[in-house]
């Protein structure tokens, strides 16, 4: 097209509307624009106060500051070093240099601590050493500082340095799963009397497994009645459920306090009954945070339960009773298998909540009941070891979201219809 | 459901059956019918058989400087938090109905995680990162983590809700000439209010009884409720705690309540019957 023709000019100037259609799906991506606006304030508001905490948390998992920042030149000059005879001088000299002004501050505290963990005893070689700091004037740092402690005339110390030296590490990570790096560079498994990680992982997984499977039990009889009872009973019963469902977790806890305690109905309702003749310890140990966990979370269970049931046509359970199969058998070979969704979604849902369950073991529990959940806020609160927090937080996260994503995968639409109500 | 012709077994295992899920909801319900009993006991023990009836543990509460900022804190944080929760949730959920990207799942599972993460997690993940920012020990910290930890049930609600919603009747009214405001507040939101208002229900019931974020985020001037209830199970386990129990049942009693009201005038207005 050119300017000079008059007749191009023309249809430049009035150029058509453009077709019907276009003009709709420019509409339509307009409101689909305004729509998806509407996602980004919350969208916003969970990447920053949601997902961002949990990033930075497990990048905690990994980090190594301490030596990495604290000594970076005697990092360097530990670069070339080959490990197997006492460093050069500059080694030394960047040593005393670097220890000398971190003397006082937080950052030698820091580095000493990490070096303890490396072999014990390090923290009172770094703390001496920076005590008797600073050298005298053109003095050679290497004799000066053997003199101060002799180890420093050996390897270790060094290659310690120089293996902590780097800004991550997977030493939390592996201490999560009782395994550690040892100074050949392999994997090694804990000796039994430091490995608890793994016992406490099992041990989450074993009480979870252990109330899931009796809130299934206790669950689906309550759920079957509820769903095969004429509606108005079956609302009368869900009142049962939902009533404690809405009912405070702690409220619950205290309630269990005064029944399970040994002066407690239970035990008096035991001992009228001749069952035992002194009190049974039901309180801070295995049984009370059983019964205290199935209490709060048999409703999760009831509800999708109770929902899968609830669409369930008796017309198939008739058939094959007509058809001449024993109500048993029917039961099992028809109804039953109907109700594995909810099964399912609901074992899913209850052992996913009991993984990450903090408050019931914590104040129903003796030191034998304390799930994951407990050590992470115990390096949180007590010794603050950011890096076992973090790293004891990577495994529980991992394992939830393995777990959701079965659940989501497989059964979401019931576990919707749980929340929906 | 028993029928006539049963057989003797059947007729044991439809007794067997009832009088074991009588026994699983008194099991549910005991303990609730355990403690409203016990904050009206005069004696100083949490325990039966009880003394006489007495209502001083109500008084001590109501006269405890203590007890009176944790309440007053939980009506500060939860309210608030709801209210984020609920403005920031239904307007996603609208977004989320309304439009198809790619990424849209992964993202709606992003929205909903609050839900899944242990809490522990959360609260020590908040904890790294408000701290330096001045937010821990704060009102406005707590607000927000209670809040998106109650956004997930206000996200799912209203997008169950807005699921049945006949968005025809947003067009219809624009052709009779609303612009998208006035349409919104006269024909969507009173069609999926009772979804909204659950959702925040359940974010509040979520805030409310929330302790473990709150143990790493509050300080002993935020306590909340909760947060009280748990310092006072560990260290003095008294009758105030079951007249605090007591009261936080009528609460939940209330919200179910209103829960299943908003339920029935949401299916009459659908015309859907059960």
């Amino acid at each position: 097209m050119t300017a000079a023709s008059p007749t191009a000019a023309g249809i430049v100037s009035t150029r058509p509307e453009p077709s019907l259609k276009k003009r709709l799906r420019r509409a339509e991506l307009r409101k689909k624009l305004l729509y998806g606006t509407l996602i980004l304030p919350l969208a916003l508001f969970v990447l920053l106060v949601f997902v961002w905490p949990i990033a930075s948390l497990m990048t905690k998992s990994v980090e190594n500051p301490e030596v990495h920042d604290n000594l970076p030149q005697t990092l360097r000059a530990l670069k070339a070093w080959d490990g197997r005879e006492v460093p050069p001088e500059a080694a030394f000299k960047a040593l005393a240099g670097e220890l000398e002004a971190a003397r006082g501050s937080p950052a030698i505290a820091a580095v000493a601590k990490r070096l303890n963990r490396e072999e014990t005893g390090y923290r009172s070689l770094i703390m001496k050493t920076a005590r008797k700091l600073p050298l005298a004037e053109g003095e050679p740092a290497r004799s000066a500082l053997i003199e101060i402690d002799e180890r420093w005339g050996t390897v270790e110390p060094w290659q310690a340095i120089k293996r902590s030296g780097s800004a991550t590490t997977a030493f939390y990570l592996l201490a999560a799963i009782d395994r550690s790096v040892d100074a050949k560079g392999d994997i090694v498994t804990a000796p039994p009397e430091e490995a608890v990680y793994v016992d406490v992982l099992a041990r989450t997984f074993w009480m979870s497994l252990i109330v899931t499977g009796l809130c299934m039990a206790l669950g689906f009889p309550v759920a079957y009645l509820m769903a095969n009872l004429p509606v108005k009973h079956g609302n009368t019963l869900m009142i049962f459920v939902l009533l404690p469902f809405w009912t405070s977790v702690l409220v619950r806890v205290a309630a269990w306090i005064v029944l399970l305690q040994n002066e407690g109905l239970i035990n008096k309702l035991l001992m009228w009954l001749g069952l035992t003749n002194s009190p049974v310890p039901l309180l801070f140990n295995r049984t009370g945070v059983y019964i205290a966990m199935v209490h709060i979370l048999l409703p999760f269970m009831v509800l999708p339960l109770y929902s899968v049931m609830k669409g369930i046509s008796p017309v198939y359970m008739r058939a094959a009773v007509s058809l001449g199969c024993p109500p048993f058998k029917s039961f099992w070979k028809v109804y039953f298998p109907q109700t594995l969704p909810g099964i399912g979604a609901g074992g899913l849902l209850v052992f996913i909540m009991c993984m990450g369950y903090y408050i019931t073991p914590a104040l129903l529990g003796g030191p034998q009941e304390q799930m994951l959940s407990y050590f992470i806020a115990f390096y949180t609160n007590q010794t603050i070891n950011w890096g076992m927090a973090a790293a004891l937080s990577a495994v529980l996260l991992a394992a939830t979201l393995v777990l959701y994503m079965i659940y989501s995968r497989y059964l979401g639409p019931s576990a919707k219809a749980v929340k929906a109500r | 459901m028993l029928q006539p012709y049963a057989s003797p077994v059947e007729r044991v295992w439809y007794y067997a059956m009832r009088g074991l899920v009588g026994l699983v909801l008194l099991f549910l319900f005991l303990p609730i019918l355990v403690v409203v009993p016990l904050s009206f006991n005069s004696d100083t023990f949490l325990m039966y058989p009880m003394g006489g009836f007495s209502t001083r543990w109500y008084a001590e509460i109501m006269n405890s400087a203590v007890w009176q900022k944790a309440m007053l804190n939980s009506l500060i944080v939860s309210p608030l938090s709801t209210l984020l929760a609920m403005i920031l949730g239904t307007l996603a959920a609208i977004g989320l109905v309304r439009t198809d990207f790619p990424g849209k799942a992964l993202l709606t599972a992003v929205l909903i995680s609050p839900m899944v993460v242990p809490v522990v997690i959360a609260g020590v993940a908040m904890y790294i990162v408000f701290a330096p920012l001045g937010l821990t020990g704060s009102y406005t910290g707590l607000i927000i983590a209670h809040a998106v930890l109650g956004v997930p049930f206000v996200v799912t609600t209203v997008t169950a809700t807005l699921q049945g919603f006949d968005f025809n009747l947003v067009r219809a009214a624009a052709s009779l000439g609303a612009n998208p405001v006035s349409a919104f507040f006269k024909v969507t939101l009173p069609l999926v209010l009772p979804g909204i208002i659950s959702g925040g229900l359940f974010a509040f019931a979520t805030s409310f009884d929330e302790v473990v974020v709150t143990l790493f985020l509050a300080s002993p001037e935020q306590a909340t409720l909760p947060r009280q209830m748990f310092a006072g199970i560990r260290e003095n386990i008294s009758p105030a705690i079951a007249a605090v129990a007591t009261i936080l049942i009528v609460l939940s009693t209330l919200m179910l309540i209103t829960l299943e009201a908003l339920r029935r005038r949401n299916e009459r207005i659908r015309g859907i019957r059960s």
